[in-house]
């Protein structure tokens, strides 16, 4: 098998991932896109360890790596978008913003540091 | 005897401190702390002057011991006695002891008495360390601490709105001739090598010209100041605000006296070079004038009598500008008794009536005899009619001028003939006013009603005591030369200045006579307001000094709050601005800083690749 076709397939995966975690607003389709990316990785590392002809396979190896990593990840990146939907009853990644610069008129009510809910 | 000379300083300089720590309350403590220590002081100085005068005019008492060392300069504190010395010494002792005395019951009904008797303390100490410092340095820091005295005691009236600031001006005045002086002793005293002022004056003739007429100008320049001569005579007629004894005291007979002083203790210095000395004529003469013609129209005693000190002061700086110090030391003795016996009489008039202008005044002859009849005297010595010790002094100041006149001194002759004829002319002119001074307080109906209330005899008594110096000096002319350690001088009256001058005073006081005889309710000499106003002079340094200034101040003032505040407030203000840009790109989305990664790591990468 050629090289281009899992080389090809895994830069449209990538891609697809970047586009997901770069546009959506949906936390759970975020991490779902990053675990596109990563596995987008995978297939690059396991096609190049095969053309290679890796005698140790360390491409393999890295993919099993990375599977574990993004296993954890997942784990990890799900806990925290169920607490912030706990927290603010919406896991849209454009209304999580208390990192926001507030304007530079200091007022009394900042809506986007009210007190968190109960 | 003579080796206690340094305690005449030091007695009213331990009163004034002490004085310094009474309480306000204590009155009596703080009158006997400082009528004793002048009392004292004073005895003291009569004892060292019958026995300076005494001795042969080559023995001197010449004592100085090292306080500081500048480099090669060193600041020594001592005693310089000569006659010159003990004379002054002995007038500024018993005026200054007068006055103190005066002051208890002048300033009764006065909370801050302790302060105002330490302060006149402190100021006759400064006086009197100015007559007998040996160096100086220790003379700078006498004429200072009497500038600063003059400053306090002129605003001793707190509550009155024109006093402080009168005291300012007075102040900020008098510095701007001080700086001249200042640099003129640091002139002449680096020039000589030294600050004793017998080594100055020994090495006086071996200075460079420059030097001496530097020093000189620069001299002149602090003693206009002080003496209240032209330009920077006009702090003293304001000065009148203070209380009248302290007019009396400094602003007559010895503070404005001390720049003559000065000059005549530093004489040698002048007399190598005559551009400082034609310049001094030249004042004198101008002030001379002015002071007697601002005179004539005031309304105001203290005023009248405070331009009449100017003009008088005029004839002495005229004295030592046709060399004869002699003649203007006189002039000096002699106008610190008459003119601290007028000022002290005019403080009775004001105590008794509470009014002090002319307008207000009249009649006093018959209810305040002691006053008019001391005032008269006053009055005659100050008009210098013979035999009143003011004819004496200055006819030998009249006398001194016709002598430069016909170049025997090394002053040009037109500075002597200035003198003479500004001299004679104000002789005039200081008739006229004095004359309607005392025709429109003491004759005629009282313009106001006013019932001069019984002044107490500790006030009278000083005007009886100054009487006699009044009336009587001018007997010490033929002995005063020598006295002065001067023997080949003489201060008789020459019959060429003083018939004229006798003339010219009889024939002003005629004249004001029979106006105000034709009118005696009316003023003999109308005030002119160019005359009340001291030919606008005030107005002229306001436009051409004070306002100017102003102004400079101003622009820097904006200057300092729009350039250098500007720039200061303008960075930190620019920062906040930028960071407020800045601050937009931080929107809390995730998504948008990702995104900025993204394009950042694909640009570096970009750039990699094409490199």
């Amino acid at each position: 098998m050629h090289l281009v076709l899992p080389v090809v397939l895994a830069a449209v995966l990538f891609s697809i991932g970047v586009y997901g975690v770069l546009a959506r607003r949906n936390a759970v389709l975020v991490l779902m896109s990053v675990e596109l990316m990563l596995n987008a990785v995978n297939i690059n590392l396991v096609a190049f360890d095969v053309w290679l002809r890796d005698s140790l396979h360390s491409g393999q190896t890295f993919a099993l790596f990375v599977i574990a990593l993004a296993a954890g990840e997942v784990g990890v990146g799900l806990a925290i978008v169920l607490q912030a939907f706990r927290l603010r009853a919406t896991v849209a990644i454009d209304q999580l913003d208390d990192l926001t610069e507030p304007p530079a008129e200091p007022s009394a009510d900042r809506p986007g540091h009210s007190e968190p809910a109960r | 005897m003579t080796g206690w000379a340094w305690l005449v300083p030091t007695l009213p300089f331990v009163a004034a401190v002490v004085g310094f720590l009474l309480p306000q309350r204590a009155r009596r403590a703080a009158a006997v702390l400082a009528v004793s220590a002048l009392g004292l002081a004073t005895l003291l100085t009569v004892a060292l002057a019958v026995v300076t005068v005494r001795e042969p005019s080559g023995r001197r008492v010449d004592t100085a011991t090292t306080i500081a060392r500048f480099g090669a300069l060193h600041v020594q504190a001592g005693i310089r006695l000569d006659g010159l010395a003990a004379v002054v010494a002995v007038a500024v002792c018993v005026v200054a002891l007068l006055v103190q005395i005066y002051s208890v019951p002048y300033l009764h009904g006065d909370d801050s008495y302790p302060r105002y008797a330490a302060e006149v303390s402190l100021f006759s100490a400064a006086m009197l360390d100015v007559v007998f410092a040996s160096d100086l340095i220790m003379l700078l820091v006498g004429w200072e601490v009497m500038g600063i005295c003059s400053y306090l005691l002129i605003g001793h009236y707190r509550e009155l709105p024109e006093a402080g600031p009168a005291a300012v001006k007075a102040f900020l005045v008098t510095r701007v001739g001080d700086i001249g002086f200042l640099l003129g002793v640091l002139v002449l005293g680096i020039g000589a090598g030294s600050f004793r002022i017998g080594v100055v004056l020994d090495r006086a003739a071996n200075l460079p010209a420059g030097t001496l007429v530097a020093a000189g100008l620069l001299l002149l320049l602090g003693v206009a100041g002080k003496s209240a001569q032209f330009p920077l005579h006009t702090w003293l007629p304001d000065a009148m605000v203070g209380p009248t004894p302290i007019s009396a005291l400094i602003h007559a007979a010895t503070m404005v006296a001390a720049g003559i002083y000065v000059i005549a203790r530093l004489y040698p210095v002048f007399v190598v070079n005559a551009v400082p000395l034609t310049v001094l004529g030249v004042i004198a003469a101008i002030t001379m004038l002015l002071g007697a013609l601002a005179a004539l129209g005031q309304d105001d005693i203290k005023r009248v009598l405070a331009w009449s000190t100017v003009s008088q002061i005029a004839y002495m700086t005229g004295g030592l500008a046709v060399g004869a110090p002699s003649a203007a030391v006189f002039h000096l003795l002699t106008h610190a008794a008459f003119k601290a016996l007028l000022f002290l009489a005019a403080g009775c008039v004001l105590h008794a009536t509470g009014r002090a202008l002319m307008s207000e005044l009249g009649g006093l002859r018959l209810s305040m005899p002691v006053t008019f009849v001391t005032m008269t005297c006053g009055l005659a010595a100050l008009i210098g009619l013979p035999p009143f010790a003011g004819f004496f002094s200055k006819e030998a100041v009249l006398g001194g001028a016709y002598a430069a006149a016909r170049g025997e001194t090394p002053v040009p002759s037109w500075v002597g003939w200035l003198v003479l004829v500004t001299g004679l002319l104000t002789v005039a002119i200081t008739a006229a006013y004095a004359t309607r001074l005392w025709l429109r307080t003491f004759f005629g109906a009282p313009r106001a009603p006013t019932t001069p209330t019984l002044l107490s005899r500790v006030m009278l008594a000083p005007l009886v005591v100054l009487a006699v110096p009044t009336v009587l000096l001018g007997l010490a002319t033929p002995w005063l030369p020598r006295w002065l350690g001067a023997p080949h001088v003489t201060l008789r009256p020459d019959v060429v200045t003083a018939v004229p001058a006798f003339l010219l005073s009889v024939a002003a006081v005629a004249a004001v006579v029979t106006a105000w005889r034709r009118a005696p309710e009316r003023d003999p000499i109308p005030p002119r307001p160019i005359l009340s106003r001291a030919f606008y002079l005030d107005e002229l340094q306001d436009a051409l000094v004070s306002r100017p200034y102003h102004r400079l101040s101003g622009a820097v003032l904006s200057l300092d709050s729009r350039v250098v505040d500007g720039a200061v407030e303008g960075s930190g203000s620019g920062a906040g601005w930028l960071s407020g840009r800045l601050s937009r790109l931080q929107t809390g989305n995730v998504q948008t800083y990702a995104t900025g990664v993204l394009a950042t790591a694909a640009l570096l990468a970009l750039a990699a690749v094409l490199r």
